[in-house]
């Protein structure tokens, strides 16, 4: 049982108590606790569950690579789950509950997955997916389902707010322990711009609780020192629970900064995201401490030796009276001195090497404390949820009991391995070391920067540098490399540091080494997602070689911690199977974030109405107060239709379409893509741009053309105008003219540079304003200004002039079939012109119509729509429209590309239109079918539905389509699939349904 | 995120201002050429593990299309330069061979 000590914690203010819930019960702790050590303050010794199994665990470390004790935190919209309480911050209010379980966390039904764990090796999910289909729908789905997941998401949204912050800097040093300190202190003392970042809420990392001497003081107050220093240096920034995410290419990082989630209702961000660029980066970020895998090693009270040394030197927590120290190294026996110091007993220390003979070992005896050598855990005790006693064996052999220890907690250290995260992100490579059996990084094999040069260096611990001087030393070599790489010239020195001598470890990867399968199947690796070392073993033995392969095959590591306590132990366990060194396994690929980072800050504030930039034209107000229906296309809302009260989204369509067909209609246009492209040389470039021949056009006059790519695909279509000599405007589609521009701006810059061209995209320029209708004339003529007559202006002629005293330039152009003028104008009078319109218009009910009234116009007059009849793999020919593709032309874009085999295939199927036998409209998408199926068993088909509406005009759906030898079969019947697995019967018939022979636009 | 100095407006840009635009130099093939010779530029590509000669667009910036010698493994950037040219010039040529002597454009 464990519970709070009646004096130390370095950590923890006594004289301010700090209430909290953990699972609906009121607990109380002390400012500076974290969440994990109030619990075990107040006796809660299990924290949660494992995912696969439902065991119920206890924390297992004190840090960040806590896998175990993962709680929901806070409630409602600010409710997030999987938040190792190792990292949280206690507050008052603080509310948490475990995850993992049901009913509750002491009795859990899941649990009984544990039982049946023989039936879930490794591999479970991959061998499942070979089994019959009716076992996997009935029996496993559902079993997957209800235990996949970790955690439940917040609902509803985010209340808070996140923002990135963008900082550059000469030197990044990344993690705040004594070596990142000392770094700091090497570089402060140049003029070079320096940030350090510490992922906790305080500095120096360990050493105060290793009880190190540094120059002479205690650790602690070289800290203190150390901070006044930096705290006073000019050039130095210092960011506390800020930690570095990830180092990536030529300097750059992130770093996640937890600004309130200790003091929640502050102001500000509840977490920042920097985004900083750096000359130099030092990843002084330590090392952990790995596990012993022995039988019963994930029972709540054993944990990390120097997890159980934290609770209580920081926390004044005794995680229990009676503690085994289990150990492959000297670095255990401070907790054996720590328990000892608390006034608490440790029961005994079982060391797995031969011999301990270091002044570590030798205290721990001086201060009476029994030391086995050559012994191992052969298995743990409970009693209930509370741990009993372990049983003793010797290491060498296969786990006999030779005696059984009473003890109510477990310290267990398997070594330490140096966090080589941020050094591997960017490609820094890592060698093994025979004398502290972990890897460290290569300094010869190191990540480079734009000039080729090495700006990642590792310091202290994370160098491999495992005793406190060459910590010290080697932190403020890396500090001089990294600077003198940024010129500055600056001095190493190397503080005086004592405590810190240590034996040699020894590698014990399984305990006892001569371990039965059963015992094997009861050693935890991967504590989160419950992967043991039998199951490792399982996958060598099923033939599992690669690291990678073994990690996605058992999970092992593939838990919210990311393999922090598993990795090296599982790739030792992979290559013992294997039977080769550890170095041929290698390691699992080290990816950013260190440790998870929230998704709000990922986003930043760039969520709901900043989440992208919204474009608006000149007259979006006006729609909005007259009933649009918004739709987005592409940043640009457009009205879908305009409602009227009680009007339903398709009596708008109907009446918007039939009032402009019976008189007169007006859509705003200005979304559409305004190119101007003018130069000596301008004609010829839209004649390699465009499928027909634009440098043949009049001035004056309009043509409408096709944009491929070079695959020969239709990219884009419209109409151009020219409008002097040199000049043209090109009009793109409303979605497409950003990128039509940068098309244009490739093939000017990096092809045809020497063309004397220019293009400038003048879309948000012009407003501009489709009159369309019977009486589209009338109302011009009624504007008043210019001569828009039959004879001064022919269908497909523009004129610049004035209309209701406003510069407008008038394109008789249409996209519905009906008379149609559209009128540009600048955009500041674009509202102007359209108020303007409907006033005049008045007499002839003008009525504005939206996107969807324009998509069914066109449909029944058979003209195409990018996007609808075309998605990157049609071609013009496609679609009938060689016509427009000019055979006089020696070469445009994509003319070589058409000529290929498939591109001239008579078997491409073409545009045609369909109408339903029933008068239905055809489901959008809808396959037509053929007889047979193919090689997957999938039914053959012949055709697709391109566009689909019901046409108030003829009332009746009238689609269009893509049909195998389509043109040459008209008047045939196809069937098209639905959705609920019936068909619908079509005829193949000519896509222009209306007014075929264009005798309302030539008026 | 990689950084390229950009030869037109002189910034030295993150990757968030820049598109890339795939291989430089490719030579277009149009009609009357043979399928051989369209294939391979409209499909084949070097994509070395080693120096690669490569388009990028100042997208966020000046909008120009500039060229870029770039390591695809050690992320070196020998220079960038003018996208209207056919073959890199002679400067960067020289910083890529004092580190790669056998380096062939």
């Amino acid at each position: 049982m464990s519970t709070r000590l009646s004096t130390g914690g370095r950590l923890i203010d006594r004289a301010k108590p700090v209430s909290f819930q953990f699972n609906g019960r009121k607990m109380q702790g002390f400012q500076g606790d974290n969440l994990a050590a109030a619990l075990l303050a107040n006796g809660q010794v299990v924290m949660g569950r494992s995912f696969k199994y439902h065991r119920p665990r206890g924390v297992v470390a004190s840090g960040a690579e806590e896998p175990n004790a993962l709680v929901g935190l806070g409630e409602g919209g600010r409710f997030e789950p999987n938040q190792r309480a190792t990292t949280t911050e206690l507050f008052d209010g603080l509310t948490a509950i475990s995850q993992n379980h049901w009913p509750s966390l002491d009795f859990d039904v899941g649990a009984v997955n544990s039982s049946l764990s023989r039936f879930l090796p490794a591999g479970f999910y991959y061998k499942t997916f070979i089994h019959p289909r009716a076992a996997w729908k009935h029996l496993f789905e559902p079993f997957i389902r209800k235990s996949a997941g970790l955690g439940k998401p917040s609902n509803p949204g985010d209340p808070d707010t996140y923002e990135h912050a963008y900082v550059h800097v000469d030197l990044l040093i990344v993690g705040g322990g004594i070596a990142g300190l000392q770094a700091a202190l090497t570089a402060a003392k140049t003029d070079a711009k320096v940030l350090l970042l510490e992922q906790e809420a305080h500095w120096g990392g360990r050493a105060p609780v290793d009880g190190a001497e540094i120059d002479g003081v205690a650790a602690e107050e070289w800290i203190k020192n150390a901070l006044q220093t930096l705290e006073a240096a000019p050039n130095v920034t210092l960011r506390k629970r800020c930690m570095g995410s990830g180092v990536y290419d030529h300097g750059y990082a992130l770093a996640y900064e937890r600004c309130t989630d200790h003091m929640p209702g502050a102001a500000g961000p509840r977490h920042r995201l920097w985004r900083i660029r750096a000359g130099q980066i030092i990843t002084a970020t330590g090392a952990l401490e790995r596990p012993l895998s022995f039988s019963g090693n994930d029972r709540p009270g054993v944990m990390l030796a120097s997890a159980l040394r934290d609770y209580i030197v920081n926390y004044g927590v005794s995680p229990g009276d009676r503690v085994v120290v289990v150990t492959n190294n000297d670095d255990a026996y401070r907790t054996a001195l720590a328990v000892k110091d608390s006034g608490l007993t440790v029961a005994c220390i079982i060391d797995a090497r031969a011999s301990a003979d270091g002044p570590l070992p030798q205290a721990c005896r001086d201060a009476g404390i029994r030391v086995e050598t050559g012994k191992a855990i052969a298995g743990v005790g409970m009693k209930g949820k509370a741990l009993k006693f372990v049983d003793i064996c010797a290491q060498a052999g296969e786990g006999s009991v030779l005696e059984t220890v009473g003890c109510d907690a477990v310290a267990m250290s398997g070594g330490w391995s140096p966090v080589v995260h941020l050094w591997s992100h960017c490609g820094g490579k890592l060698l093994w070391s025979e004398d502290n059996f972990h890897f460290y990084p290569d300094v010869t094999r190191f990540p480079t920067d734009h000039k080729g040069a090495q700006y990642v260096r590792t310091a202290g611990i994370a160098s491999g540098a495992m005793l406190t001087h060459e910590v010290l030393g080697n932190a403020s070599e890396s500090a001089v490399a990294a600077l003198e790489q940024l010129g500055h010239s600056a001095e190493a020195w190397r503080p005086s540091a004592t405590g810190s001598e240590e034996g040699a470890m020894a590698p014990v990867w399984v305990m006892p080494q001569g371990a039965s399968k059963a015992k094997k199947s009861k050693m935890w690796l991967d504590f989160q997602n419950d992967v043991k070392v039998s199951d490792v073993e399982l996958a060598a033995q099923e033939g599992y070689q690669s690291v990678e392969h073994t990690k996605r095959y058992t999970t092992l590591g593939m838990a919210t911690d990311q393999g922090k306590l598993s990795n090296i132990n599982g790739l030792a366990v992979l290559s013992g199977a294997l039977n080769q060194p550890i170095p041929q396994t290698g390691t699992t690929t080290f990816r950013p974030p260190y440790t998870p980072i929230s998704m709000g800050v990922i986003a930043g504030p760039g969520t709901g109405k900043t989440f992208q930039p919204l474009r608006k034209t000149p007259m979006h107000g006006w729609h909005e107060a007259n009933g649009a229906d918004w739709e987005p296309v592409g940043q640009w809302r457009r009205p879908y239709c305009y409602t009227k009260s009680g009007e339903s989204r398709e009596a708008a369509v109907s009446r918007e379409i039939r009032n402009t067909r019976d008189s007169l209609g007006l859509l705003d246009a200005s979304t559409l893509g305004k190119i101007l492209v003018t130069g000596p040389d301008a004609g010829k470039f839209l004649d390699m741009l465009y499928t027909n021949m634009m440098s043949t056009l009049k001035p004056g006059k309009c043509r409408y053309g096709l944009m491929c790519n070079e695959n020969g695909f239709l990219m884009d279509d419209g109409v151009v105008a020219r409008l002097d000599e040199n000049s043209f405007l090109v009009h793109t589609t409303s979605g497409g003219a950003d990128h039509m521009h940068a098309h244009m701006e490739d093939w000017l810059q990096c092809e045809w540079w020497d063309w004397k061209v220019y293009t400038a995209n003048l879309t948000e320029q012009y407003a501009q304003i489709a009159v369309v209708g019977p009486n589209a004339r009338k109302l011009l003529e009624k504007l008043g200004g210019m001569d828009v007559s039959k004879e001064a202006m022919a269908f497909m002629e523009h004129a610049d002039g004035e209309l209701a005293e406003l510069p407008v330039r008038v394109y008789r152009i249409s996209f519905s079939g009906e008379l149609s003028y559209e009128i540009a104008v600048p955009a500041n009078r674009g509202l102007e012109l359209w108020e303007k319109i409907v006033e005049a218009g008045a007499e002839w009910n003008i009525t504005p119509y939206g996107t969807e009234a324009l998509h069914v116009m066109r449909a029944e007059k058979g003209f195409i729509m990018i996007g609808d009849e075309t998605d990157g793999t049609v071609i013009p020919q496609d679609l009938n429209l060689s016509w427009a593709i000019s055979k006089k032309k020696e070469d445009f874009l994509g003319k070589r590309a058409q000529a290929r085999s498939h591109m001239a295939s008579a078997e491409r199927w073409k545009l045609v239109g369909l109408e339903t036998i029933d008068g239905s409209v055809l489901p959008d998408g809808a396959y037509a079918l053929a007889e047979g199926t193919n090689e997957n068993g999938q039914r053959n088909t012949q055709g697709r539905v391109t566009s689909t509406y019901h046409s108030p005009t003829l009332g009746r759906g009238i689609a269009m389509g893509l049909v195998l030898h389509g043109p040459d079969r008209m008047g045939e019947v196809l069937k098209f699939n639905k959705v609920d697995g019936s068909a619908v019967e079509a005829k193949i018939v000519d896509p222009v349904f209306y007014d075929k022979d264009g005798e309302k636009q030539n008026v | 995120m990689l950084k390229f100095t950009c030869p037109y407006c002189g910034i030295e840009a993150s990757e968030t201002e820049l598109a890339a635009g795939g291989e430089a130099h490719l030579k277009r093939y149009g009609p009357g050429s043979s399928e051989q010779d369209f294939e391979g530029y409209l499909f084949l590509r070097k994509n070395p593990k080693g120096v690669h000669l490569e388009r990028w667009r100042h997208v966020m910036g000046c909008g120009k299309w500039f060229l870029a010698a770039r390591h695809t493994a050690t992320l070196e950037v020998f220079g960038t330069y003018s996208a209207q040219t056919h073959e890199p010039p002679a400067e960067i040529i020289e910083n890529i061979r004092a580190k790669f002597p056998e380096w062939q454009a």
